[in-house]
């Protein structure tokens, strides 16, 4: 296995949806090279930052809320 | 209160609303890239939720249920658009033979708690506003709402495998963007604190 195949595989062995053979092959890999390593590292840490935002979304800008509101209320007295 | 909701409780519906509004704004948001046409969509959800609330049996969680409509939604504007994508990440990533570049720098260790969640967030927005469409509601759908490949597959009407080369392709396009981001700006910061 070369940093190519751990390229093409990088999502599925760190969404774990990967053979266990393919994923020891990897990790053999990873134990000597730190350009994986750190490739693997930084998309796992993306990921991370996107589940994150996900889970604490902003506020929504105030008037957009109310005329969301005001919006509903028309379409429930027509 | 989604059974209240049910009976008619015009109250309770706003509480729901008030609930969830800001998840599905910033979902339409992301999908969208345009702040009046999220707001359209947003609207047109919960109306939609309020007009066929009595169709949610309650085999799935009411935030799921309420994600696929605004998603469904989004989607429909996106196809009614017709935009041609500027940015493509559809060719393939070429590799310098078989080694990954020397000077890939690991930022994932570094000090997030110096960087605002506000900034973080900006920086998110910005890698995901520059992926093509179907890569950006592939990403947005996985790693931001939490979906399986299956769900996603079922919702988009593709193939699983298709919903994977996607989300390859997306993430890879957004890490480096964030790599850049990261690169630089941490490094400021450890620079500075040395000072």
């Amino acid at each position: 296995m070369n940093c190519q195949d751990i390229l093409d595989r990088i999502c599925d062995y760190i969404d774990k949806d990967l053979d266990p053979a393919i994923c020891k092959d990897i990790e053999d890999h990873i134990e000597d090279c730190e350009p994986c390593v750190a490739f693997i590292n930084t998309i796992k840490k993306t990921v991370d930052l996107f589940k994150s935002a996900g889970q604490e979304p902003p506020d929504i800008p105030k008037p957009v809320s109310s005329n969301l509101m005001s919006f509903l209320k028309d379409k429930r007295d027509e | 209160m989604i059974a209240r909701v049910k009976k008619g409780d015009y109250d309770a519906f706003e509480r729901l609303v008030r609930k969830y509004e800001a998840r599905i704004f910033h979902h339409c948001l992301k999908f969208l890239n345009n702040q009046d046409e999220a707001e359209d969509i947003l609207q047109e959800t919960f109306l939609q939720v309020y007009k066929s609330l009595d169709s949610f049996r309650g085999e799935a969680a009411f935030s799921t249920w309420l994600i696929k409509i605004a998603t469904n939604n989004c989607l429909m504007k996106i196809r009614k658009k017709k935009k041609v994508d500027i940015v493509s990440i559809d060719k393939p990533i070429e590799i310098d033979g078989s080694q990954l570049p020397r000077e890939i720098v690991d930022w994932s260790k570094n000090p997030f708690s110096q960087v605002s969640n506000d900034e973080i967030r900006a920086v998110l927005d910005q890698a995901i506003s520059g992926l093509p469409e179907d890569k950006r509601v592939i990403l947005v759908l996985k790693d931001v709402e939490g979906f399986s490949n299956i769900e996603i597959a079922e919702m988009l009407g593709i193939s699983v495998a298709a919903v994977k080369s996607r989300l390859h392709r997306a993430r890879l396009y957004v890490r480096d963007i964030i790599s850049k981001y990261f690169d630089d700006t941490l490094e400021i910061i450890k620079t500075g604190s040395n000072r």
